[in-house]
C-alpha cells in the first residue's frame, strides 16, 4: 500500500497519515481494554471470575490502525474526498419534488390496499400499524420542531396524556373509543398549554431541557400515583374500538352483534387487526390534512417566522406567546390521539411504554426526515420502525446497525432525508401542493 | 402640524452606562427625520426604546394614533407594532431567510389575516371569507414588491437574495403592516451608490404616497442630506443638535462631535461597535 503512495509530491506524505493512524489506534486502544479486553466468566459454583480478552482488543486495534491508515491515503490521493461543509445542494431537487407529489397519492393507495396483499400477513400489518403510529407522532411533533422549530424532548408526555386519558375517561365513565378520542386530544392540548406557559421565554438548548424534564415528570407521576394510573402495573382491559358499534368478538356479548356476524362472514383474530390498522391509516390521514392546511394559513406561517426569527415576528406585530402556544397546543393534541390510539390497540398500557427513548425516537423520525417535511417523516418512520425489525436476526448488534444506519444518513443527508420546503403560498398561482 | 411622535426625557442606563441620557424630540408625520451620531451613541438604544425591545428607566414616548396616543414605553413590542402601529427594520436584517419573499410579506399581514381566518377555524374549513382576505394581503405584497422590484423573485427564498435587495424586502415587509411611524435602522448599510439612490427614491415615495413618518438612522450622508426633513444629532446619548438638516449642518457642535475637528471631513473609522447591537444585560 505504502508503495504506491511514494509518488506522492510532499516527503512527509507518509509520515502524517501514520500518526494519524497511530493516535487512532492509541483511542481505540483506551476504549477497547477496558470494554472489550476483560470479561466476567460464570465459574459454575457461586461467584464469577474475570477473564481476559486481549486477543480481541489486539485485532480492534490494529484494524482501526489499518483502517484509518487507508482512509487517511485515500484521501489524500484524492479517491475519497471530505466534504468540509453541509452543501446547500443537498436539499432536495424540483425533479424530486414532482417525484414526491406524486408518491403521496401512490402511498396512500398503497397503503389502503396493504391488508389485501397477496403477501400481506397478520405481522405484516401490525407492524404497519406500528409505523403509522409514528408518523402520526412525527406529524405531531413536526409542527412544534419541524415548524415552530421549538425543540421538544419531551413530546412523549402528550402521547402517555392521551394513552392514559383514553384508558381512565374509559373504565370511569365507560366511553367507547370514538367518544373518548376528542377527550384525549383535549387533555393532550391543554397539557401541551400547561407546559408551553413556563417555557415561553426558553428557546434552543434551554427549551430542550425544560421539556425533558417535562417528559420525565410526566412518567414518574404516571409510575408513582398508584391509585389513578395503576402505578409500574399500569392499566388493562381498555375498550377496543368498535365497527360502529359492533365489536370484534367471537361471540356476541348481550345484546349485541358482532363484527362477524353482521357481515356474515367467519370470525378472525385478523378482522381487528385490520379494522385498527385502518383506524389508524384514517387518523394519520387526517393528521396529514390537518397539519398541511394549517401550514397554509396564518397560523402555519407564523410558526415557521417563528423559527426563523421571533424578534422580527415581535417587530410586525405577531404575539409570539400565543404563536408558541398555539404550536404546542396542537402538537401535543395530535399526540393525545395517537397514544388514545395506541392504547386502544394495546388494551394494556404502563410508564413503561413512555420512556425518553419514545420521544427520542420521534424526533429521531422528524429531524431524519427532513425538519418540516411530511413525506420526510413517512419515510423516516418507515426506516426506523422497520429497520430494528429487519436487523432481529443480528441480536445483540441490533442498535449498533441501527445507530450507524441513523449516522450514515446524517453524514449523506445532513439536512433529512427529504429536504424541501415547498411555499406555502406562490404569486404567480395559488398556494403550491405542498409534499 | 402636530408631532406623530413625541419622546420627552428619555433615559436608559444599561448598568453603569447611560446610553441614552434625557433625550426629548418629536417626530412629524409625512417627514423624514434622521437620527445621526457616532458610532456608540446610542441611536439604536433609542429606536430599541421606540419599537419596545428595551424599556427605557426614565421618559414618555408618544405617538398619536389619529385619536388616541399610545404611550410607547409602556408597551410590549408585538402591541407598539401591532396596535401603534409602529414598523421597524434592523440594523442586520432581519428577514425570515428560510421562507420566500412573498412569504415574508404574507406574515408581516398576519394579524389582519388571522383575524379574517377567524383565528384559523375558518381558514381550516376554507370559508371564502378568507379566501378574499388571503388574495387582498397578496395583492398588498404584490404592489410593495413592485415598488422594491422585487416582483421577479417573489417566489425565492428571501435568504438567496442579494444584501441590497434583502435591505429592501425587509421595508416592504415593515410598509406592509400598514404603519403610521416607519423607523429604519440604517437602510443604507452596506449598499453601493446605485442601491442608494434607489433606497432614497424608494424612501422618499413612501414619505409621499403614503403620508406616514419615517424616523431613520443613517451613517451614510449622502442618503441623510438627500431626503431627511428634519435632523437630530446624537452624542454619548444626548442630543446636541436638532433641526433642518442645512442648519445642522452647519452646527460647530455637530461638526466638532460628528466628523472630528477637520471640518467637511469623510466619516470617521469605525471606531466601536454601535451599542444598540449589544443586548441589555
Amino acid at each position: 500500500m505504502a508503495a504506491e503512495r511514494r509518488a506522492a509530491p510532499a516527503r512527509m506524505s507518509l509520515l502524517d497519515p501514520l500518526k494519524d493512524a497511530v493516535v487512532a489506534a492509541a483511542i481505540a486502544l483506551a476504549l477497547a481494554l477496558p470494554l472489550v479486553g476483560f470479561e466476567t466468566v460464570d465459574t459454575g459454583s457461586p461467584g464469577t471470575r474475570v477473564a481476559t480478552r486481549f486477543g480481541w482488543v489486539a485485532i480492534g486495534v490494529g484494524a482501526v490502525f489499518l483502517g484509518r491508515l487507508a482512509l487517511s491515503l485515500a484521501r489524500r490521493s484524492g479517491l475519497w474526498r471530505r466534504r468540509a461543509a453541509p452543501r446547500p445542494q443537498a436539499r432536495t431537487t424540483t425533479a424530486q419534488t414532482h417525484a414526491i407529489r406524486l408518491a403521496g397519492p401512490l402511498l396512500v393507495l398503497f397503503a389502503a390496499a396493504l391488508p389485501f396483499l397477496p403477501f400481506s400477513s397478520r405481522y405484516l400489518v401490525d407492524l404497519a400499524t406500528t409505523v403509522l403510529i409514528y408518523i402520526m407522532l412525527g406529524w405531531g411533533l413536526n409542527v412544534v420542531v419541524g415548524l415552530a422549530g421549538l425543540l421538544d424532548l419531551g413530546y412523549v408526555a402528550f402521547y402517555a396524556v392521551g394513552a392514559y386519558s383514553f384508558a381512565l375517561v374509559a373504565r370511569w365513565f365507560g366511553l367507547t373509543f370514538w367518544e373518548a378520542l376528542p377527550v384525549s386530544g383535549l387533555l393532550a392540548a391543554s397539557f401541551g398549554l400547561i407546559l408551553g406557559f413556563p417555557v415561553l421565554r426558553l428557546r434552543g438548548d434551554y427549551l430542550a431541557i425544560v421539556t425533558l424534564g417535562f417528559g420525565e415528570m410526566v412518567r414518574i407521576i404516571l409510575t408513582n400515583w398508584s391509585q389513578v394510573t395503576g402505578g409500574p402495573n399500569g392499566i388493562n382491559g381498555i375498550p377496543r374500538p368498535s365497527f360502529l358499534g359492533m365489536p370484534f368478538l367471537p361471540r356476541a356479548p348481550e345484546g349485541a352483534v358482532t363484527f362477524s356476524q353482521f357481515f356474515g362472514i367467519p370470525f378472525s383474530p385478523t378482522q381487528r387487526i385490520v379494522f385498527l390498522y385502518f383506524v389508524i391509516l384514517a387518523l394519520a390521514l387526517i393528521t396529514n390534512l390537518f397539519t398541511l392546511r394549517l401550514r397554509r394559513l396564518p397560523i402555519g406561517r407564523a410558526w415557521e417566522a417563528l423559527r426563523e426569527d421571533e424578534i422580527a415576528c415581535r417587530a410586525l406585530g405577531i404575539d409570539p406567546t400565543k404563536v408558541k402556544l398555539s404550536a404546542f397546543a396542537i402538537g401535543a393534541m395530535l399526540g393525545g390521539f395517537a397514544g388514545a390510539f395506541f392504547a386502544t390497540r394495546q388494551g394494556f398500557i404502563s410508564p413503561e411504554s413512555f420512556t425518553f427513548q419514545e420521544s427520542a425516537t420521534i424526533l429521531a423520525i422528524v429531524v431524519l426526515g427532513g425538519m418540516g417535511s411530511q413525506m420526510g417523516v413517512v419515510l423516516a418512520a418507515v426506516v426506523l420502525v422497520t429497520l430494528p425489525e429487519f436487523g432481529r436476526a443480528f441480536a445483540e448488534f441490533r442498535m449498533l446497525l441501527f445507530g450507524a444506519a441513523m449516522v450514515a444518513i446524517m453524514v449523506w443527508r445532513p439536512r433529512g432525508l427529504l429536504a424541501q420546503r415547498a411555499p406555502s403560498l406562490r404569486l404567480a398561482r395559488p398556494a403550491a401542493e405542498a409534499t | 402640524m402636530t408631532a406623530l411622535l413625541e419622546v420627552e426625557h428619555l433615559s436608559m442606563r444599561f448598568e453603569g452606562l447611560l446610553a441614552v441620557d434625557d433625550l426629548s424630540f418629536a417626530a412629524r408625520g409625512r417627514e423624514i427625520t434622521a437620527i445621526i451620531g457616532p458610532n456608540g451613541a446610542g441611536k439604536t438604544t433609542v429606536f430599541n426604546c421606540l419599537t419596545g425591545f428595551y424599556r427605557p428607566q426614565v421618559g414618555r414616548i408618544a405617538l398619536d394614533g389619529g385619536g388616541e396616543t399610545h404611550f410607547l414605553e409602556r408597551m410590549d413590542g408585538f402591541r407598539i407594532a401591532r396596535e401603534a402601529g409602529v414598523a421597524r427594520t434592523f440594523q442586520n436584517i432581519r428577514i425570515f431567510a428560510g421562507m420566500t419573499v412573498l412569504e415574508n410579506l404574507i406574515v408581516a399581514q398576519h394579524n389582519v389575516l388571522m383575524r379574517a381566518s377567524l383565528y384559523s377555524v375558518g381558514g381550516l374549513l376554507g370559508l371564502p371569507v378568507y379566501r378574499r382576505a388571503e388574495a387582498e394581503a397578496v395583492a398588498k405584497a404584490r404592489l410593495w414588491l413592485d415598488r422594491v422590484g422585487l416582483v421577479e423573485r417573489a417566489d425565492d427564498v428571501a435568504g438567496a437574495l442579494p444584501y441590497g435587495a434583502q435591505r429592501r424586502l425587509e421595508i416592504a415587509r415593515a410598509m406592509c403592516t400598514e404603519p403610521r411611524l416607519l423607523c429604519l435602522d440604517e437602510p443604507a448599510a452596506g449598499l453601493n451608490a446605485n442601491e442608494s439612490a434607489e433606497l432614497i427614491r424608494l424612501l422618499v415615495s413612501i414619505r409621499d404616497t403614503q403620508g406616514i413618518g419615517i424616523l431613520l438612522i443613517e451613517h451614510d450622508m449622502s442618503v441623510v442630506m438627500g431626503i431627511s426633513d428634519h435632523l437630530i444629532v446624537l452624542d454619548y446619548g444626548r442630543k446636541i443638535a436638532d433641526g433642518a438638516a442645512d442648519a445642522v449642518r452647519r452646527d460647530p457642535a455637530v461638526i466638532k462631535a460628528y466628523l472630528g475637528e477637520e471640518e467637511g471631513a469623510a466619516l470617521p473609522p469605525v471606531v466601536a461597535e454601535d451599542l444598540g447591537a449589544r443586548d441589555p444585560p
